[in-house]
């Protein structure tokens, strides 16, 4: 129903019997939301309720264009309702009405007949209080006189303000019928609205019909009306008597007006109620308000608390707004904390909106602190590879993992003796992946990774360590035949393998064997290793030794003849590391001897015919040669045994 | 002193009826007592001896249901009016947020009136509370007594309210002027709310 603009507050005539429930409505008008929610307006027919109403209506949207006010009847209430269940859209009907800023409820005491109603109520008013919405409602009774009304929605109600308009004493009745005869442009005699005032009805709809008929008959009459004549006119001759029982048929229901004995405490009451009204700052109500909903949320209110101690009012709008917006950080910063590790986010630093620096500094820290997994060494690239007839399908795949990573083949499992160029390739295909755009790439040995496992469990991180592997856009594992008999590797092994391979992430397996010959090893990772691709490396051709040989000898900046070359080819050698080894000592030899790279010189740094102590110097000098130590190691071994040995295991080879 | 808290909504203030012995503190309580509706009022906590005199206080606490929003209570104390009881009313005037001085408005009752207000005064300061800031109405009771007897309300405004705080005339014992009195300090006193308050309760 629209609003009636005749029913503003100006035209409101207040009294000492309305004068609080009119301040109520005033300062829920000025405030919708923040002021008193509920407003609960009570009062036998005829009083002013819905003048109030509509007068709250009006004055929120004088206040505020535009403000979404609705004023209803329970009626109206109740049959759109049953229309938009009807129509199977009550959830429309709920949120048309959860957006009403200001909902204006008239003839509330009609809930009575109406059981489902009052959960519809229950719930929308929960709703409307929890968004700040203005919910006014009127009533011929208190909400706890109405019959059969559920017990929460009696508490709801009068959890707000309850307040009552009293039947008009003399002097507001006066007052109402002098601005209706003002209203109507009719001038009574001196006396005549005073007599009606003191022998008249308190209901004010009435005073109105009083006031009308006795125009009506002004109108028609050519003497105007004496105090005795109206008197007469409306209550029979006998004025005094009559006044009472006599009121206009208009509305015989009424009880008769009847002095009711002085209620001193509710008079006390209503007069504490008007000063609590006008004493309690609206702006602390509410800050308060706000305090109690973050403190309801587990925020920390401090600062809020605080401006309730100063005197000072600060822009609450803006005041509200910043502390809203810091929670809102808060959550999204505790949300990030939760995700790197679920223990942090329930630290009371999330909780306290005066510790936003220090909870952002806390992310930040968190964030940092999750070191990346080891990344692929950079200067293993496909390009160094030396591809021969033994790698070759191997590396082509490699290329297509690097191409297509998680799509292709995942897992690639590259299965080869030792030294063939498994580690090479592993990392050469990580920074590949790098180079494709992959943020993290993680490529370690099994044995790193299982100490890296111990140390988290040592430290109880393991979450942490977790995620430092999950978060990886490629995970590429050297050595897995490491993890045999490592149950609890294989589990995280097993989980990791899960979630990389469920994100389509590229995994890659490197091992000394194929999957099915890793014992130790729990099936249900061996099945999927085997569920991708399963290649091997085998050990290096002579056309391929010699191009490795040609490759590590540029590589050292040294220019070699074709017949040193083939010689060094054509040692016996089963992987790339032992080529690499021929190539070391041929060098180390022309290093000490400062000699040319001739083949007599590689045959007797190879072949042994020099003395023990210069060749272990040489070896002393390959560790800072720049080459990595490990590739070296093996051939350490082998200098370090007696000559006869040397040679006896040189031609094993 | 807090009376108002924004965070718990709560109202809590305690009123302090102050005056010399037989003045009619005491009924002035017991009538606001059966004014009270039963769910209002907590129970009336009087401690008197045989011959019905304070003998440490009486406490009633009302309680006022929600206002605006605020759980509101107020808790009403008299003081023993006996001169050699003052430990118990300084005790009793401690936190206090208002207070109504009861004078006797007997001609021979005169003396009394100015001593315990003298003594009021001084009790407060003890408190570090001036007394000029603190809430504060004064009521001449037992103004119903023959006219001869008694000294008339600007008499006594002459002679104890020299502050010109607000002066009810009353007869306790019949109610005239008891809910006037209170209704003027709960006034005061709810009015100093917007002074800026809140927390817990006072010391």
């Amino acid at each position: 129903m629209d609003l009636n603009p005749r029913f503003r507050f100006a035209a409101f005539v207040v009294g000492p019997s309305n004068r609080l429930a009119c301040t109520a409505a005033q300062a829920v008008a000025q405030s919708p939301g923040s002021a008193y929610n509920p407003l609960f307006i009570y009062g036998r027919s005829g009083l002013g309720k819905t003048h109030l109403l509509h007068a709250i209506g009006f004055g929120s949207i004088e206040r505020q264009a535009g403000l979404p006010v609705v004023y209803l009847t329970l009626e109206e209430f109740v049959g759109q309702y049953h229309a938009a269940v009807a129509a199977g859209a009550l959830d429309a009907f709920r949120r048309g009405l959860e957006e009403t800023h200001v909902l204006l409820l008239d003839d509330v005491q009609f809930l009575a007949k109406h059981r489902e109603m009052q959960a519809e109520l229950l719930r929308l008013s929960e709703a409307m209080q929890r968004e700040g919405r203005q919910l006014v409602l009127s009533s011929d009774r208190p909400p706890a006189e109405i019959g059969e009304l559920d017990e929460r929605l009696i508490s709801r109600l009068a959890g707000g303000l309850l307040v009552d308009l009293a039947a008009p004493d003399f002097e507001t009745r006066l007052a109402i019928l002098r601005r209706k005869a003002d209203e109507r442009g009719i001038a009574f005699a001196p006396g005549v609205l005073e007599a009606v005032a003191e022998a008249g009805s308190g209901n004010v709809r009435e005073l109105v019909g009083l006031v009308n008929r006795l125009s009506a008959f002004q109108a028609v009459s050519e003497a105007p009306l004496t105090p005795a004549g109206a008197r007469a006119l409306l209550f029979g001759d006998d004025a005094d008597g009559a006044a009472a029982a006599a009121t206009p048929p208009a509305a015989p229901d009424l009880p008769p007006l009847r002095e009711t004995p002085p209620d001193e405490f509710a008079a006390f009451l209503s007069a504490v109620t008007r000063t609590v009204a006008q004493s309690v700052d609206a702006w602390k109500s509410r800050i308060g308000e706000a305090v109690m909903r973050w403190q309801g949320e587990g925020f920390r209110t401090t600062r809020l608390e605080g401006l309730l101690q100063q005197g000072a009012m600060p822009d609450v709008d803006e005041v509200l707004q910043s502390f809203d917006d810091d929670v809102q950080t808060l959550r999204a910063l505790a949300a990030e904390a939760g995700a790197l590790d679920p223990a942090a986010a329930g630290h009371a630093r999330f909780r306290d909106p005066d510790r936003l620096a220090e909870a952002r500094g806390f992310v930040q820290k968190l964030q940092e602190g999750l070191v990346p997994p080891p990344a692929p060494i950079a200067t293993l690239g496909l390009d160094d590879y030396v591809v021969g007839a033994a790698n070759e399908a191997v590396v082509r795949a490699a290329r297509l993992v690097a191409h297509e990573p998680g799509r292709r083949y995942t897992p690639l499992f590259i299965a080869g003796p030792s030294g063939v160029g498994k580690t090479h390739l592993l990392h050469a295909i990580g920074n590949a992946l790098v180079a494709g755009g992959a943020q993290i790439v993680a490529c370690l040995g099994a044995q790193a990774f299982i100490e890296d496992l111990l140390a988290a469990l040592e430290a109880g991180n393991v979450e942490s360590w977790r995620r430092r592997y999950r978060r990886a856009d490629a995970f590429l594992l050297d050595d897995v035949q490491l993890v045999a008999g490592k149950e609890q590797t294989q589990d995280e092994l097993f989980n990791l393998f899960n979630v990389l391979a469920e994100a389509e992430k590229q995994l890659v397996f490197a091992a000394d064997r194929l999957p099915a010959q890793l014992s130790g090893v729990a099936a249900r990772l061996v099945t999927r290793f085997e569920g991708g691709l399963v290649v091997e490396l085998a050990a290096p051709d002579r056309p391929m030794r010699e191009r490795m040989v040609r490759r590590l000898l540029a590589a050292q900046g040294v220019s070699a003849e074709d017949d040193v070359v083939e010689y060094l080819a054509a040692r016996p050698a089963d992987s790339a590391r032992a080529v690499q080894g021929l190539v070391n000592r041929a060098l180390s030899a022309v290093g000490s001897a400062e000699g040319e790279l001739t083949v007599a010189t590689v045959r007797t740094a190879i072949e042994g015919r020099a003395p023990r102590a210069s060749q272990a110097q040489a070896i002393s000098a390959l560790i800072p040669s720049g080459l990595d130590p490990t590739l070296g190691s093996r051939e350490k071994l082998v200098w370090d045994w007696p000559e006869i040995g040397d040679r006896l295991v040189e031609d094993l080879r | 002193m807090s009376l108002v808290n924004f965070t718990t909504r709560e109202i809590t203030c305690k009123i302090v009826y102050y005056g010399p012995g037989r003045s009619g503190k005491t009924t002035n309580l017991q009538y606001i007592y059966g004014q009270v509706p039963e769910d209002r009022k907590g129970r009336m906590v009087s401690l008197a001896t045989q011959t019905d005199r304070t003998l440490f206080f009486d406490f009633l606490p009302i309680d006022l249901g929600s206002i605006s929003g605020f759980t509101t209570k107020i808790q009403l104390y008299t003081v023993p009016g006996q001169v050699y009881y003052n430990a118990t009313r300084k005790l009793v005037l401690q936190g206090s947020d208002g207070v109504v001085f009861v004078a006797d408005s007997q001609v021979r009752q005169l003396d009394e009136n100015i001593e315990s207000l003298q003594n009021l005064q001084a009790n407060v300061l003890e408190h570090g509370i001036d007394v000029r800031t603190l809430p504060m109405v004064l009521q001449y009771n037992k103004q119903d007594l023959p006219p001869e007897l008694i000294l008339s309300v600007a008499e006594l405004d002459e002679a104890l309210n020299f502050r010109e705080l607000r002066s009810f005339p009353a007869d306790a014992l019949h109610g005239a002027g008891v809910f006037e009195t209170l209704k003027a300090v709960s006034a005061d006193v709810l009015r100093k709310l917007s002074e800026g308050s809140q927390g817990g309760r006072r010391g």
